[in-house]
């Protein structure tokens, strides 16, 4: 794993942006940035990164950035990089940004067709697991009992298992990583950068806006995702599976720390705890987190 | 009937539950956001009981709304923009399957850029979709249209869906005073919904929307076009019923103010109609003889009601707060094309303004006004459009 002190030291994510103090969203565009060199065109849909950029005419990302329509993230990076081989310029990342209301929901149908067609690009969905940009209503991503906007008293669906769907269309390079842990999300876009074809990095990140919890606590969340063994870390190469190093050890249900870890920390949740507690409910989705390892472990190993 | 305290999306979720309504399907975009989201607390809280589909996309929500209608549901949903843009396909289904959805559309630029400002792009590019199209002025306007509406849409002399439009902000997220009516009193008004026609039913079974040839495809498109038209009659019908029972009228199509002796009025859609008969007072203290017509129906256009109007006067100042790019002000170019077969032609001048939100103040609409009354007396029509307060 790469060290701190040997990542690029320029900056691509500028300061004076417009995101949020605690903002996860930063982290993970700093870092994906930072290993990408400056090489990229980023395509960005509707969602909170489309907002935080900055206004018109400043910039507070220093790549090219491409706004495009809510639904259309995947079709907009097939047109540029159909435009860059049409002008042979096969070196830069074609990358899209897109959160996960406009990679689960609106944006699915696109980005299915340009994993189809075996575009060369990457996908990055940020997942805070909510519409954050309008002000937190659910998406497909949101979990089990998490109240939003238009769920008040808590979600009656789980989220959906997106990474499965994009399994399905058997990309070249397919991961999931978490803003806890840098490093490792460095490496993976590095990784990614190197492989030809449809890659697609699926990103775990907080938001203390739509979660509801002090800022300072992202990173203590974000690990206790992990370490609850809800989030799992892991990574494949063409077919080729690895669990990662960070979840590895939480394969293991003995090991996990109980869901309710997680969950007390954020407001979105606070009505499984008050004005009592919600057995039941807090039972359910700890249930899901083994759900989710078997699926996972079942289906890639 | 109570008074309320709210914004005119809070209201607009109460006026699902006032008209029992069956289906909401819809999607959060900006500023229409807080519709949907009241459906969904009212919902949850079981003061509106019934379906919230939460859907992936504009596109579904209008054609989960389409399904809902089809199999005998008053159906709504709300939106904005481009979410709106994104149902485009979804609209001339709605129309063209006859079927009677209303939606609250919340003006609100396009993209690119992003702007979640007022601009009236949004709706008006859905000018032929065949949707019948409101503009208000009020939260009390927009709950009380929005009621009229599934009446309006459910006549069977009509049988289209309706658009109700407001004002991103202006009116979407301003507090104002609105009267409440219980479910039960409009019971009074509004009946269930009875498809009189098809219906997606097993026990008499119809298939809907199959291939039509040549021979009769114009013939199903030109009932369309009468039914839509048959709207301002119908629509007059229903508001003078609305007054009696609940004493509530807006004006019908046009609604008119200080227009009876005027030499010049202004027209415009939506909020800035309030704005401007301020404006209109104080130029008739100032001694100048002008009306403000707020066009609350684009579509159908009110044909004889331009004309009327336009019979009496000497200019007309078309506002409109949006453009048909390459061509000019969306409302400035049907009230002209609507003076052309008539006898009497006043002047007519377009100005447009107020895109993206930028504000348009009673300051801003009394030069508009005295820019077109300064044409009438000098008899020099002068620019045919105006781009108000343009940076250079
Ligand atoms: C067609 C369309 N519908 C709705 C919207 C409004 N909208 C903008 S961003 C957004 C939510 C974005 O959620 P997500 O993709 O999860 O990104 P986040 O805001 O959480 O970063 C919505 C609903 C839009 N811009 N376009
Ligand atoms: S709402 Fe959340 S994701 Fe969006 S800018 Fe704020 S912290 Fe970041
Ligand atoms: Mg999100």
């Amino acid at each position: 794993m790469v060290a701190t002190k040997d990542m690029p030291l320029k900056e691509y994510v500028l300061k004076g942006n417009a995101a949020c103090a605690g903002c996860q969203d930063m982290v993970a565009l700093r870092h994906a940035h930072k290993a990408l060199e400056g090489d990229v065109i980023q395509v960005v849909p509707a969602c909170c990164t489309s907002v935080v950029q900055s206004l018109w005419p400043k910039s507070g990302l220093g790549i090219p950035v491409l706004n495009t329509a809510f639904m259309a993230a995947a079709a907009t990076a097939s047109g540029v990089r159909a435009a860059l081989k049409a002008k042979g310029r096969d070196h830069t990342t074609v990358m899209v940004w897109a959160g996960d209301g406009g990679t689960f929901d609106i944006g699915l149908q696109a980005l299915s067709g340009a994993f189809e067609r075996r575009t060369d690009f990457l996908y990055v969905c940020y997942n805070n697991q909510v519409y954050s940009n309008t002000g937190t209503q659910r998406s497909g991503a949101t979990p089990l009992h998490a109240a939003t906007t238009t769920t008040w008293f808590g979600k009656t669906e789980p989220e959906k298992m997106l990474d499965l769907i994009v399994a399905a269309h058997e990309p070249a390079y397919q991961a999931t990583a978490n803003t806890s842990y840098p490093r490792d999300l460095y490496d993976k876009v590095k990784r990614a950068k190197e492989i030809e074809g449809p890659k697609f990095l699926h990103i775990f990140l907080p938001c203390p806006q739509a979660w509801n919890y002090p800022v300072e606590k992202g990173v203590e969340i974000g690990k206790l995702a992990v370490e609850t063994g809800y989030w799992i870390q892991w990574e494949r190469i063409g077919d080729e599976f690895k669990l990662g190093r960070e979840s590895k050890r939480f394969q293991d249900p003995e090991k996990r720390k109980p869901i309710e870890e997680f969950l007390k920390l954020q407001g979105r949740f606070s009505h499984l705890f008050k004005p009592t507690k919600d057995e039941k409910k807090i039972q359910e989705l700890q249930d899901y987190v083994q759900h989710r390892w078997d699926v996972i472990m079942r289906t890639f190993t | 009937m109570k008074t309320e305290l709210m914004s005119a999306n809070y209201a607009a979720a109460r006026a699902v539950m006032s008209a029992r309504v069956e289906v909401v399907a819809a999607y959060p975009i900006t500023p229409a956001t807080t519709v949907p989201e009241q459906v969904a607390y009212l919902n949850e809280k079981g003061l509106w009981n019934g379906q919230f589909i939460r859907v992936e996309s504009e596109h579904s929500a209008m054609f989960a709304c389409i399904g809902a209608s089809s199999t005998g549901a008053r159906a709504f949903t709300a939106t904005s923009s481009n979410g709106l843009l994104l149902m485009h396909e979804a609209l001339h289904w709605a129309t063209a399957a006859r079927l009677p959805v209303v939606l609250a559309n919340i003006n609100r630029s396009v993209s690119p850029s992003w702007n979640i400002h007022v601009t009236h792009d949004d709706s008006m590019s859905q000018r032929d979709t065949g949707w019948i199209q409101f503009y208000v002025a009020s939260v009390d306007e927009f709950y009380h249209t929005i009621i009229q509406a599934f009446k309006l849409a459910e006549d069977e002399r009509i049988l289209l869906p309706v658009m109700v439009n407001a004002d991103g902000f202006v009116l979407s997220h301003t507090v104002q005073p609105y009267d409440y009516l219980e479910p039960e009193e409009v019971d009074k008004f509004l009946p269930p919904y009875n498809p009189p026609h098809w219906t997606m039913d097993p026990e008499n079974p119809v298939s809907h929307g199959n291939i039509v040839f040549p021979e009769f495809y114009q013939e199903f498109r030109n009932q369309m076009h009468e039914a839509g038209k048959n709207a301002l009659m119908v629509y007059e019908e229903i508001e003078q019923e609305y007054k009696k029972l609940f004493g509530k009228y807006f004006g019908g199509p046009i609604d008119c103010y200080r227009c009876d002796d005027a030499e010049v009025i202004f027209t415009s859609q939506g909020s800035m109609g309030a704005e401007a008969k301020d404006a209109v007072d104080e130029l008739r203290q100032e001694g100048y003889k002008v009306g403000n017509a707020r066009i609350r129906m684009f579509r159908p256009f009110p044909v004889d009601k331009i004309r009327e109007l336009g019979s009496k006067v000497k200019g007309i100042a078309a506002f409109d707060r949006g453009v048909s790019y390459g061509f000019g002000g969306h409302v400035a170019s049907e009230i002209r094309s609507v003076m052309y077969n008539t006898d009497h032609r006043p002047m007519i001048k377009s100005y447009i303004g107020g895109l993206g939100g930028r504000d348009m103040t009673v300051k801003d609409i009394k030069e508009v006004i005295l820019d077109m009354v300064k044409a009438v007396e000098s008899g020099e029509t002068g620019a045919e459009e105006t781009w108000h307060a343009l940076k250079e």
